[in-house]
C-alpha cells in the first residue's frame, strides 16, 4: 500500500511538470540554463540507472551476467537496432551467460 | 482518407507503433520488479513518460524505497516541462485541450511536432503521435504485464539484463558528441562510488545532483539530452543528426520570437 502512495504522487508530479510548460510564462522557462539542467539531468539519471541496474545488488557491487547484457546491448545499439531488439538482446545475453554458469 | 495524406500524421502513426510496442518491455519488467498489474497500469495511464516509468521500476527493482523511486521519476520528468513550453509556443492550445495536450507531452510527440514546419502539420503531428502513443503504450503495457507475471524466475529469462539494455537504449540517442558522453561517465562513476555507502535508490539521486551541477556551471548546448528515444524522422537510427536538431530549435525560436517575448535562446544550441 505504501508504494501506491509514492507511485500516485509520482504521477501527480509528472503531470505537474508537463502543465508547468503550458502555464508558466515562456520567459521563465526560456532561461537556457533551465533547459540545460533538464537535459544534463536526463543524461545523468539515465546513465546512473543503467549502471545501478548493471552492477548494484542492494548496497553491494557485483560483476555478474548483467555486465554481459550491457555489452551486448551496446553492440546492438551501435548497429542501430530498434529499442525492442536491444532489450531482447540484453535479456538473451544475461540468460545465456547464466546458462553457461556465470551467475 | 485526407488525413493520411498528411506527412505529420503518417510520421505520427509510425512513431506511435514503434514507441507503443516497447510498452511490452515496460509492462514485463514492471511486474517482475515487484509492482502488481494495476500499479504497472497506473504508471502508464497516469504518469505516461517512458523514461520516468522505467526509472520508477528500476529503483524499486534495485531495492530502493518508494520515495527514492518517486524522486528519480520526478527529476527525469523535468524535461517534459521544457517540451510543454516549446509546444505551447508552437501550437497555442486553449481551454481543455491544454490539459489533454499536457498529458501527452513527451519526447516523441514533441519531436514529431517540432520536426514539421507548417503550423497545421505541427498540430496534426503532435496529436497523432501523442494520442497514438498513449493508446498503444497502455495497450502493450497491459500485454507485457500479463505476459511478465507468468514468467516465473525473472533471472532465468535474463530480465535483469533486459532492464540494463532498456536504460542504455534510453540513454544512447542522447549521447551525441563528447560532452554528453562525459556527463554520462561522471554520473555513472558517482553512482558506483555511492552504492556501498547509501541506501539503494539514493545513488541515482546523487547522480542527478551531480548532473544538475554540471548543467548549472558549464555552458554547452541548451538542448543537450532532449531527444526522443525513438526518433520520428530517423526511425531505427539511434542518433538525430545535427542539422535536423538545428532546424527544430530555430523553428521553436522563431515562434517564441513571434510572440514578442525575447530572444531565441533555446536555439543557440547546435549552431
Amino acid at each position: 500500500m505504501n508504494l501506491w502512495i509514492w507511485l500516485l504522487l509520482a504521477c501527480v508530479l509528472a503531470y505537474a511538470w508537463k502543465l508547468v510548460g503550458y502555464f508558466v510564462p515562456a520567459k521563465l522557462l526560456k532561461d537556457p540554463r533551465t533547459s540545460r539542467i533538464a537535459g544534463t539531468m536526463t543524461i545523468g539519471l539515465l546513465a546512473s540507472l543503467t549502471i545501478v541496474n548493471t552492477v548494484a545488488s542492494g548496497q553491494t557491487l557485483a560483476a555478474d551476467a548483467r555486465l554481459g547484457a550491457l555489452a551486448a546491448a551496446a553492440v546492438a545499439l551501435a548497429f542501430r537496432a530498434p529499442f525492442l531488439v536491444v532489450v531482447v538482446v540484453g535479456a538473451g545475453a544475461a540468460a545465456l551467460l547464466r546458462l553457461i554458469g556465470w551467475n | 482518407m485526407k488525413l493520411l495524406a498528411s506527412p505529420a500524421v503518417r510520421v505520427g502513426i509510425s512513431i506511435s507503433i514503434a514507441t507503443g510496442l516497447y510498452g511490452i518491455s515496460f509492462g514485463a519488467l514492471s511486474v517482475t520488479s515487484g509492482l502488481d498489474f494495476w500499479q504497472t497500469m497506473a504508471l502508464s495511464l497516469l504518469l505516461f513518460s517512458g523514461g520516468s516509468q522505467f526509472a520508477f521500476i528500476g529503483v524499486v527493482a534495485g531495492g530502493g524505497s518508494g520515495i527514492a523511486a518517486m524522486s528519480a521519476a520526478t527529476l527525469l520528468g523535468m524535461r517534459n516541462g521544457i517540451y510543454g513550453m516549446q509546444l505551447n509556443a508552437l501550437l497555442h492550445p486553449t481551454g481543455w485541450r491544454r490539459y489533454v495536450a499536457a498529458q501527452v507531452t513527451i519526447d516523441e510527440s514533441t519531436a514529431t511536432s517540432s520536426g514539421q514546419t507548417d503550423p497545421d502539420e505541427q498540430r496534426r503531428g503532435f496529436w497523432t503521435a501523442g494520442i497514438g502513443i498513449y493508446i498503444l503504450w497502455n495497450l502493450f503495457t497491459a500485454v507485457g504485464a500479463l505476459a511478465g507475471s507468468g514468467l516465473g524466475d525473472p533471472g532465468q529469462w535474463g530480465l535483469d539484463g533486459a532492464a540494463v539494455a532498456a536504460f542504455l537504449a534510453l540513454l544512447w540517442p542522447r549521447l551525441k558528441g563528447r560532452e554528453p558522453a562525459a556527463i554520462a561517465v561522471v554520473c555513472a562513476l558517482a553512482t558506483v562510488v555511492a552504492v556501498p555507502f547509501v541506501p539503494a535508490g539514493v545513488p541515482i539521486l546523487i547522480a542527478a545532483v551531480v548532473a544538475a551541477l554540471i548543467g548549472w556551471f558549464s555552458h554547452g548546448r541548451s538542448d543537450e539530452g532532449l531527444e526522443p528515444d525513438v526518433d520520428p524522422y530517423h526511425p531505427h537510427h539511434g542518433r538525430r543528426d545535427r542539422s535536423n536538431n538545428t532546424r527544430r530549435d530555430n523553428q521553436v525560436d522563431a515562434h517564441l520570437d513571434k510572440q514578442g517575448d525575447g530572444h531565441g535562446q533555446t536555439g543557440q544550441a547546435g549552431t
